[in-house]
């Protein structure tokens, strides 16, 4: 007991010392930015010379206008669509993977591909491969895919959201195969014996253990997709286009500041971006008590 | 009965496992196949066929060009973070799990988790300005700092997670012998992580590696351009000229797949450690 007590004291001071060099370095360049875009959302700011008071102006500007709602829109559909995509093939691949085998580690290799490209990468390829002339719609009975994929107003979103399932979904599959195997085969022997059909056992024993991790792999999904901008930039070219087709939220904060160089209204829409984002892991963290890492680390 | 429904989910997720496999590989051979391609090949042959004329000239007109210096951008801004990240993660997170109970672990720890739901392109703007009042804008410097800043969290987080595992009384055997935490640190706990040290550098080198947007916003100048940023500069260079194009990018890629190669293990782990616990 005194032992506890003594070095608890004592590394106090140290302690204090070790945590300090990563905290500050989070501390500028993480948490200080989260007040910062609130502070630059009220301020006028061109990104080069110096930053004047703006009050409410760019949120009365930013929420007015049309093209922050269609942003705001787009953004939505494309989380709600990525997240309806692709946790039936995560699932199922995870399902596919989980138990070990050769065959099982050769498609485990193939499906870890994506995840090693970068999005920039990926992005020029599949720019390149969709091209309607020279792209895969080229090849004998692929003609169907010799179409305007991406330059298309009404095909680029989906198109756009197809890709990011080819990025994402190995990631997904991943969390899935190491849920279920974290799953006891107690449990699905039990079931056995008490008679229970391969599809009651996945229903009543697979997803019900797969919770946890079919909430962390879908606040991953729908936080990540917030976010989604590497890849729409890279494939529609900077500009979130055809038109507006792709301009989501962290495309349109890009556009306005680092291109029209109003920097108090891109801030006012990161703002909404971090509102966002905090307020749907918070709600996917109340939701699946994520926060027991916490108390597992309390009970310490 | 119950056989013919095995079956029948077996059949749909095997047939979900080869369609998607198919999407995932025809994609990276059509690249590298496009990569070796002379640019009459390119509009004469048919996509998916190997190539006619099989070359490696667009390979040579890459690494002609100033390949090197973007691969040395990346060499250097990779290694300079996953250091700096893994150094500061490993001492916060020993700070966290050795003051169990106390104020500074449980906020510190509290402020790591808020900060895995920040997101990077939400705040790059007051990033932006703190870079230029900070006179680092258009250095590697630049892109170092934020990205070492946002891979913290996760890297805390798995290492704190690692050492809450480390028997507490190998702890106590060191006090007994009048350690202070410096030397449980040094040698107890970084021994100790190993593991978990290779897992989190594996995982933040491929995120850095990667990243986009911190180059994109922070730096400027084609000397400073790592790759991810250099592949977006080629396509303006070499315009049509997709061979090449694709050859820069598997350029790109072959460190991440030879990481692939050397450390799949730790890779796996990392990208499912933080989150599938």
């Amino acid at each position: 007991m005194t032992l506890t007590a003594s070095t608890r004291r004592r590394s106090g001071g140290s302690g204090l010392l070790m945590a300090a060099p990563a905290l500050l370095l989070f501390g500028l360049f993480g948490l200080v930015p989260l007040v910062g875009v609130v502070a630059l959302s009220l301020a006028r700011w061109d990104g080069l010379g110096s930053i004047g008071w703006a009050g409410l102006a760019n949120w009365g500007d930013t929420l007015t206008d049309g093209a922050t709602w269609q942003a705001l829109g787009l953004t939505v559909k494309v989380m709600a669509v990525s997240w309806l995509v692709q946790t039936p093939i995560a699932l199922a691949l995870g399902v596919f993977q989980a138990p070990r085998g050769r065959v099982r580690a050769l498609f485990a290799v193939l499906f870890f591909l994506p995840l090693l490209l970068s999005a920039v990468a990926i992005g020029l390829t599949w720019q390149a491969l969709l091209d309607p002339s020279f792209g895969i719609g080229a090849t004998p009975g692929l003609h169907w895919l010799a179409q305007p994929l991406l330059g298309s107003p009404d095909l680029a979103l989906y198109t756009v959201i197809f890709v990011i399932a080819w990025q994402f979904v190995p990631f997904h599959a991943l969390l899935y195969q190491a849920g279920i195997r974290q799953i006891p085969t107690a449990l699905y022997e039990a079931a056995a014996l008490d008679g229970a059909g391969p599809v009651a056992r996945f229903l009543h024993i697979t997803l019900p253990q797969l919770k946890y991790t079919m909430v962390t792999s879908s606040t991953l999904m729908l936080v990540g997709s917030l976010t989604y901008f590497d890849l729409i930039f890279v494939l529609s070219g900077g500009t979130g286009g055809p038109g507006t087709a792709t301009r989501v939220l962290p495309l349109a904060m890009y556009i306005t500041g680092f291109q029209a160089h109003d920097m108090g209204r891109a801030s006012a829409v990161a703002t909404l971006l971090v509102v966002f984002g905090l307020g749907l892991s918070m709600l996917m963290t109340r939701l699946s008590g994520f926060t027991r890492m916490d108390s597992q680390q309390e009970g310490m | 009965m119950s056989t013919a429904v095995t079956r029948a989910r077996r059949a749909l997720t095997g047939a979900t496992t080869l369609l998607w496999a198919a999407i995932v590989v025809v994609p990276v051979y059509w690249l590298v196949v496009t990569s070796l391609r002379t640019r009459a090949d390119f509009t004469a042959d048919s996509p998916l066929a190997p190539p006619g004329h099989p070359t490696l000239d667009n390979y040579r007109t890459v690494l002609d060009g100033d390949f090197t210096t973007y691969l040395l951008n990346s060499v250097l801004v990779t290694v300079a973070t996953v250091a700096l990240t893994v150094l500061f993660a490993l001492m916060a997170a020993f700070a966290i799990v050795r003051g169990a109970g106390s104020r500074l672990s449980r906020v510190s720890f509290r402020l790591y988790l808020l900060g895995l739901a920040i997101p990077l392109q939400a705040v790059i703007i007051p990033v932006y300005l703190l870079i230029i009042r900070m006179r680092l804008y258009d250095s590697l410097l630049a892109i170092v700092l934020p990205s070492a800043a946002f891979a913290l969290p996760i890297t805390v987080m798995i290492l704190v997670s690692f050492l809450r595992d480390v028997p507490r009384s190998l702890f106590e055997a060191m006090i007994v012998d009048g350690a202070g935490d410096w030397r449980m640190l040094l040698s107890l706990a970084a021994p100790l992580a190993r593991p978990a040290l290779m897992t989190v550098a594996v995982y933040d080198g491929l995120q850095v590696w990667n990243g986009f947007l911190f180059p994109l916003i922070l730096t400027q100048s084609g000397d400073k351009a790592v790759l991810p940023l250099a592949l977006t500069l080629y396509r303006g260079q070499f315009g049509i000229d997709v061979p090449a194009t694709m050859a820069a990018v598997v350029l790109s890629t072959l460190p991440m797949f030879a990481l692939f190669v050397l450390a799949r293990r730790q890779l796996v782990a990392g990208l499912t450690a933080g989150f599938s616990k």
